[in-house]
């Protein structure tokens, strides 16, 4: 095996991982940095995000805004010193990256120019067209060739963390053209794998998101914190779930039922005005709009589909000029795979799994309980998206905290001694052992992509919009079985090159853990609180017995363990989450008690 | 759920493990008219022929990992349709003009090389505090180049370009579509350093104007207008050489 010494491994390298490489290298040139990611970098999941980053710019907008947007839309279960912090960075990162090139769509005199999104007071969406991962993704990418310290591991799958006297040493790779394993050393390590919303069947996530960094690093102890909180976007191609992005209502977009209804007024998100106002109707929060959608379909006021029900996002009004400068990819979407064109007909859209808001618990430094394990991006619980998070805020996350995990990884690095050598070499032999055994067992029977689906299926039905014990109880008892059918998973191709077949498998196993994870959760959870809402006696939010964060730690052979933690509140006492008119009202009642 | 029918997908095989070259592979693949070509492989990976290697991720069209040769031309094939090729049959090979890794697998070593080498992100004349805020680029400035700037790096235009398949070390439409981004961004100042390699040997005039780079290009991009730009640019840069030290860049 060969062996390759790092001073940081970063595990991931889209926006987080890259933005964390960056702050490494800017920190201290000298610390070399391993960055391991299981696609070239530029192919990573934060390439599909398409609305835009959320940092203040206007002069009527204020941190503390953005502040209390972000708690209030996280249903008061967000760290709100850590929320304080990144509220307060979010602009200058922005800014940063577009010193680094980032195309940001302008105004006439120059400036960057900002949209409104859902949940947010005011516009501070920072946006490129409506591809805005995408040029934040291969910004970063294309900037962090400057730095010579920063060593890929392109197509670089990694199978194990090694953890040795207490803390992190490094990470056990395979390159994936060679089937070859590598052990790299390191003095700490990022995780920055994104998310897990391929565990659901109809999602909006990209292959390669299969929670990875947080099996590897729940299966180490970590726990893994708010898994039950796992978004559904409302606007999503029914089907394949691929996402028309909220910047579609930011823009002036409307959502109505199978009467031409914009139904939203009917949920406490109206009234409905011809330009929804900032935090009324379309321009609600994700949570929110979903559920009112599951009403809608309850009533019988949706339109049936090849795929489900749907609504329809009538972008008609805004015309083809507009549409085609601020949202030509939402464009081409809906004419090559829908054959609608957005100008002249509603796009039928659904709810789709889109993002997960719990992961790796960390504190506001992103460190994990483990020494010299940070987080930062998706992977993560940082804890700034509480039960909820607002469209616009990942993209700003992941470079304020990608920044903060390589400024305090490579900290930490430098404080450390270096490891033993031969011990770490023979943890990772053991490692290698027990990967290549997933392969070389013959007779298996179970077909990887039939456990896949039945997950996915599980996972929709017991977790979704709604939830109930009874069902919730199904879906966990469902991952039981998948597991020990796991067991008996079959994998035809033994080769080494390019046997993706191989790495299915493991990532089959990696979300198997991460989906028990979030149905016990979520099965816990006895209330309902932002995107996680119940219909068997716990419809309300229950500030008293669960206004905490649940933690999932891993037990080997069964069921996570889950218990809890404080949830930190500073300036934002939890208070009755009210959109539209009803926002508008108890926002002006607050203020008056202040006075 | 729309009414199904089934499609031959042929797919070139190679596993260098096992092969001394590459084979043809006939699958029967039930299919809807909604369905790619993308989701036509990987049918066949899920219940036919689990050792089947692509590479995949979005399905939608910006992550840029899963152009193959599909039926000789090249595209993504999560935005090519089995409807448009039934009842014939779908043929699907890897990228031509890179070497094949196995099955619809390409190396792509010497495409993330050439990227690296054209200086990819912005050189500053001077590096700007963050405390003054974002350079001031108006919306015609940011036009001039956010065309080129939309490359996902799928490399339809290497398979598409019959010169790169004759000179493996020309630099190529994405490369050069990149290279003259970041040299048109208002905000940049590093064009003398990127001339060199547009002059060089593998730089623009290996380009014939055949123009097939921009006809495949899934994005818009028009890397042939920027490598025909830029031969004009290459000109100017040879002839002011003459006459001022930096060449013709600013």
């Amino acid at each position: 095996m060969e062996t390759f010494k790092a001073d940081v491994v970063i595990v991931g390298g889209g926006g987080a991982g890259l933005r964390a490489a960056i702050a490494v290298a800017e920190t201290d040139p000298a610390l070399k940095i391993a960055l391991v990611s299981k696609v070239y970098p530029m192919r990573s999941h934060t390439v599909a995000a398409e609305g835009g980053a959320a940092g203040v710019k206007l002069p009527t907008d204020s941190l503390e805004y953005h502040f209390n947007d972000t708690v209030g839309g996280g249903d008061w279960l967000c760290e709100q010193d850590v929320v304080e912090y990144f509220v307060g960075q979010c602009t200058e990162e922005l800014t940063q990256i577009e010193h680094w090139g980032c195309p940001w769509s302008r105004k006439e005199d120059g400036h960057v120019n900002v949209r409104a999104f859902g949940g947010m007071k005011i516009e501070r969406t920072w946006f490129a067209a409506d591809k805005t991962g995408f040029h934040m993704l291969h910004t970063l990418f294309q900037t962090s060739i400057k730095y010579p310290s920063i060593k890929r591991f392109d197509e670089h799958f990694c199978v194990d963390l090694v953890v040795e006297d207490g803390r992190v040493q490094g990470a056990v790779t395979i390159e994936i053209a060679s089937g070859e394993f590598t052990l790299i050393e390191a003095r700490s390590v990022i995780i920055a794998t994104g998310g897990a919303g391929r565990v659901f069947r109809e999602n909006t996530n990209g292959g390669v998101v299969t929670g990875d960094g947080m099996a590897l690093a729940y299966r180490h102890g970590v726990p893994l914190r708010d898994m039950e909180f796992v978004q559904y976007h409302p606007t999503c191609m029914p089907g394949t779930g691929l996402l028309f992005t909220e910047a579609c209502r930011g823009e002036g977009g409307f959502l109505v039922n199978k009467d031409g209804y914009r139904y939203l007024q009917d949920y406490g998100l109206g009234p409905a005005e011809p330009n929804p106002r900032n935090k009324f109707m379309e321009l609600g929060p994700r949570d929110r709009l979903s559920q009112a959608f599951w009403y809608e379909q309850q009533k019988g006021r949706t339109i049936e589909g090849a795929y489900g029900s749907v609504v329809h996002l009538d972008l008609r009004h805004l015309g083809e000029a507009k549409l085609r400068e601020r949202l030509p990819q939402i464009y081409e979407l809906a004419e090559q795979y829908l054959g609608v064109e957005p100008a002249r007909a509603p796009i039928p859209v659904r709810p789709a799994v889109h993002y997960t808001m719990g992961g790796i618990l960390v504190d506001g430094l992103c460190a994990s309980p483990l020494p010299g394990l940070y987080a930062a991006g998706e992977c993560s619980s940082v804890g700034i998206h509480g039960a909820n998070r607002l469209g616009s805020n990942s993209l700003s996350e992941l470079l304020v905290f990608g920044k903060v995990a390589g400024v305090e990884a490579a900290r930490f690095a430098k404080a450390q001694a270096p490891g033993n050598p031969a011990s770490l070499l023979k943890q990772a032999q053991a490692v290698e052992q027990r990967v290549l055994a997933v392969k070389q067992k013959t007779g298996g029977s179970e077909r990887i992509a039939t456990l896949r689906k039945e997950m996915a299926q599980t996972m929709e039905d017991g977790c979704g919009i709604y939830r109930l014990a009874e069902t919730m109880q199904q879906t966990c008892d469902k991952l039981d079985e998948l597991k020990a059918r796991f067991r008996n998973v079959n994998v035809e191709d033994k080769s080494g090159v390019w046997n993706t077949e191989w790495l299915l498998a493991i990532e089959l196993e990696y979300q198997l853990d991460v989906a028990q994870s979030m149905a016990h959760s979520a099965l816990q959870r006895r209330e309902s609180r932002g995107a996680h809402q119940r219909l068997d006696g716990f419809e309300q939010r229950d500030d008293v017995n669960f206004l905490k964060h649940s933690q999932a730690h891993y037990v080997a052979g069964g069921p996570p363990r889950i218990d809890y933690g404080p949830v930190r509140i500073t300036k934002s006492q939890p208070a009755t989450r009210a959109y539209g008119a009803a926002g508008e009202k108890a926002e002006q009642e607050r203020k008056a008690s202040h006075a | 759920m729309p009414e199904q029918k089934t499609i031959e997908i042929e797919v070139l095989r190679y596993n260098p493990e096992t092969d001394g070259e590459p084979h043809r592979q006939v699958f029967q693949v039930p299919f809807t008219d909604d369905m790619s070509v993308l989701q036509g492989v990987q049918y066949i990976k899920d219940y036919l022929d689990g050792s089947l290697s692509f590479r995949w991720s979005c399905r939608m069209a910006i992550c840029g990992s899963c152009g193959m040769m599909i039926n000789g031309i090249p595209n993504l094939s999560c935005q090519t349709f089995l409807r448009d090729y039934y009842p014939g049959r779908v043929r699907v090979e890897a990228l031509a003009h890179f070497p094949i890794e196995r099955d619809l697998v390409i190396n792509m070593e010497g495409f993330i090389e050439k990227l690296e080498s054209i200086r990819p992100y912005i050189i500053p004349k001077e590096a700007r505090p963050l405390a003054q805020g974002e350079y001031l680029q108006t919306p015609a400035q940011l036009n001039a180049y956010e065309q080129f700037s939309s490359c996902i790096n799928c490399m339809l235009c290497y398979a598409a370009c019959p010169q790169f398949g004759l000179n493996p070390d020309f630099v190529g439409p994405a490369a050069l579509a990149l290279l003259h981004r970041y040299n048109i961004d208002s905000r940049d100042d590093g064009k003398a350093e990127r001339m060199e390699l547009v002059n060089s040997e593998e730089g623009v005039f290996n380009c014939t104007a055949v123009g097939y780079c921009s006809e495949v290009c899934p994005k818009h991009v028009d890397p042939a207008n920027a490598v025909n730009q830029n031969k004009t640019n290459s000109a100017m840069d040879y002839f002011l050489r003459f006459i001022a030290p930096k060449g013709g860049a600013k």
